[in-house]
């Protein structure tokens, strides 16, 4: 069983950190449900 | 014409707009809306720096010239509490305009009366643009026209739905709406694009003075900012570039906008350089103002940890672009790096299309490019915002590629990020840390005969826009002259008459054994 089965997700990525697609594929391998991801800008 | 184009020269500006960070940074604009009695929104005016705070602060005597990136690597971190050895508003390739200054600025830039200033304001304002020496008479005089504009008169535009335009809290101005309904045309919009247009053109002049070209000999111009113009049928309709170089006086030239978020800059000296290489136009100029919706970004941030609001600046550069003249350093349009739609986003995959892919077609090691400049914003902003120190994290990454190709030792990765590697300088305005700001010192290095060969990287955000989440980027190579024809023709005219003729020998002998 994945450390993250039953769980809803919702990723928030930074553009010079790890990026939301990136995130959301790790979070969903883990056995999450990705209902929202975006990747987000500070500079 | 076979001859890579060559960088004549850049300049960059500054515009210290300490009012407009409160009225018109999009996280301020923000804030008022959905929490309008913050302690954040109280406490910002208490940390706004004063104009002889940002004349002595190292990153803007770096970004207008005064002093070499390098130097920076000698002055303790952080900086935002230091003092830079030089404090002048004059830089070696530009200046840090005041703000009552930049307003008047933005009126020369506005060609629909939009801009309004209060009598006695445009009057002291006129005469110190008088003593500017990048203005002329005919710029001067549009502050004429605000003899009937009284502190009332510009208070009835902000209630008609103007923006007002302040110096120290003091209703001195206003930017009116441009139409009644549509709102690519209201006053928040007019005001973000006028102030772009305005830092543009100042950069503009400044090259004219730092390239000594005449603005006659002008062909074209592309600006690559991050706004948007145009109204409700066509909303990014665009040519930032063509207004800036009117009131430039780039008689001559037409232009055109490029687009890519932080990325477009590069895109856009990728286009001006393969215009002149192909003999197209002789002299292209790339440009971009600054963002008044930057102002303050991540001032949450810096208000929260006690620091001064270092967003405090609207930024602006331009470069010449012109036909090799056997000196200055050649843009290598063959040496191209891109991240393609099906690259993918993590860190890894975008270095490695930008910089590796690149270099190998071209048989580089990493090692052979001097510096790479990626996005150079500066850390003193990115780090207390928890963004980390953004060319830091491209140099560690480039050089990581570096070790996994083989051209350089784990254990000399510390020195590589050193060595080809700089400390961020520029503001948080968008496109214009993304490789653009080391131009001037990458020019000046390579003709000292201090490097030979640069590397710039634009990278942009895409997802912002909500029509993809692709993150994009281009990057290409600058090397040092060596004042000849650097590319030869493979095959002489002699010859292709030869092949034509054996072809239609052949053809003939064909012919003949049907």
């Amino acid at each position: 069983m994945a450390i993250l089965d039953g769980k809803k997700a919702i990723v928030i990525g930074d553009r010079d950190g790890i990026p939301g697609p990136a995130i959301a594929e790790c979070v969903e391998t883990a056995g999450a449900e990705v209902v929202f991801f975006s990747t987000e800008c500070f500079v | 014409m076979s001859e890579y184009a060559v960088i004549k020269g850049a300049s960059y500006t500054l515009a210290y707009t300490p009012d407009m960070i409160i009225q018109d940074g999009a996280t301020q604009v923000t804030e008022r809306i959905v929490n309008p009695e913050s302690e954040y929104l109280k406490k910002l005016p208490e940390h706004i720096r004063s104009y002889e705070d940002v004349l002595s602060y190292a990153p803007n005597q770096v970004y207008i010239g005064n002093m070499k990136p390098q130097d920076l690597d000698e002055i303790e971190f952080p900086w935002y509490d230091k003092k830079a050895p030089v404090n002048g508003r004059w830089g070696k390739c530009g200046e840090i305009m005041p703000q009552d200054e930049f307003y008047g600025l933005m009126q020369i830039s506005d060609a629909f009366d939009l801009v309004e200033l209060e009598a006695g304001f445009a009057a002291s304002v006129k005469e110190k643009l008088a003593k500017h020496e990048l203005f002329t008479e005919k710029h001067i005089a549009v502050l004429d026209k605000n003899a009937k504009f009284t502190e009332e008169a510009l208070q009835a535009v902000v209630d008609d739905g103007g923006c007002g335009l302040y110096s120290d809290g003091k209703l001195v101005g206003a930017v009116k709406k441009a139409h009644d309904v549509d709102v690519n045309l209201s006053a928040h919009v007019m005001l973000e694009n006028i102030a772009n247009k305005a830092t543009s053109v100042l950069s503009l002049l400044h090259l004219i003075k730092a390239t000594g070209i005449n603005p006659d000999e002008v062909d074209y111009v592309i600006d690559c900012g991050e706004e948007a113009c145009g109204d409700m049928n066509q909303r990014g309709g665009g040519n930032f570039a063509k207004a800036a170089a009117e009131v430039a006086g780039f008689m001559n030239a037409t232009g055109s906008d490029v687009r890519s978020f932080c990325a477009a800059p590069a895109h856009a000296l990728l286009s001006a350089a393969s215009l002149v290489k192909a003999g197209t136009f002789k002299n292209v100029v790339v440009t971009a103002g600054g963002c008044t919706a930057k102002l303050g970004m991540n001032g949450k941030s810096h208000v929260d940890k006690g620091l001064p609001i270092l967003e405090d600046v609207l930024a602006g550069f331009s470069v010449l672009i012109s036909e090799n003249n056997g000196t200055d350093p050649i843009i290598r349009t063959d040496i191209v790096g891109k991240h393609n739609v099906g690259t993918g986003s993590s860190p890894q995959a975008v270095i490695s299309s930008l910089v590796t892919d690149a270099l190998d077609r071209a048989g580089l090691k990493i090692t052979d490019v001097d510096k790479f400049a990626a996005e150079m914003q500066n850390p003193d902003i990115t780090k207390p915002a928890g963004a980390g120190d953004v060319p830091e994290a491209n140099y560690k990454m480039i050089g990581a590629l570096g070790v996994k190709k083989g051209d350089l030792e784990r254990k000399e990765l510390p020195e590589f990020i050193v060595k080809h590697g700089m400390k961020g300088w520029a503001p948080t305005q968008g496109h214009i840390p993304s490789g653009a700001p080391y131009l001037g010192p990458c020019r000046e290095m390579i003709v000292n005969g201090d490097i030979s060969r640069a590397m710039i990287i634009g990278k942009g955000s895409l997802f912002l826009g909500r029509l993809t989440n692709l993150f994009d980027g281009v990057s290409f190579v600058i090397e040092a002259n060596k004042g000849e024809s650097t590319e030869t023709s493979a095959v002489s005219e002699e010859e292709v008459r030869g092949m034509i003729a054996n072809a239609m020998k052949d053809f003939a002998a064909s012919l003949l054994a049907e």
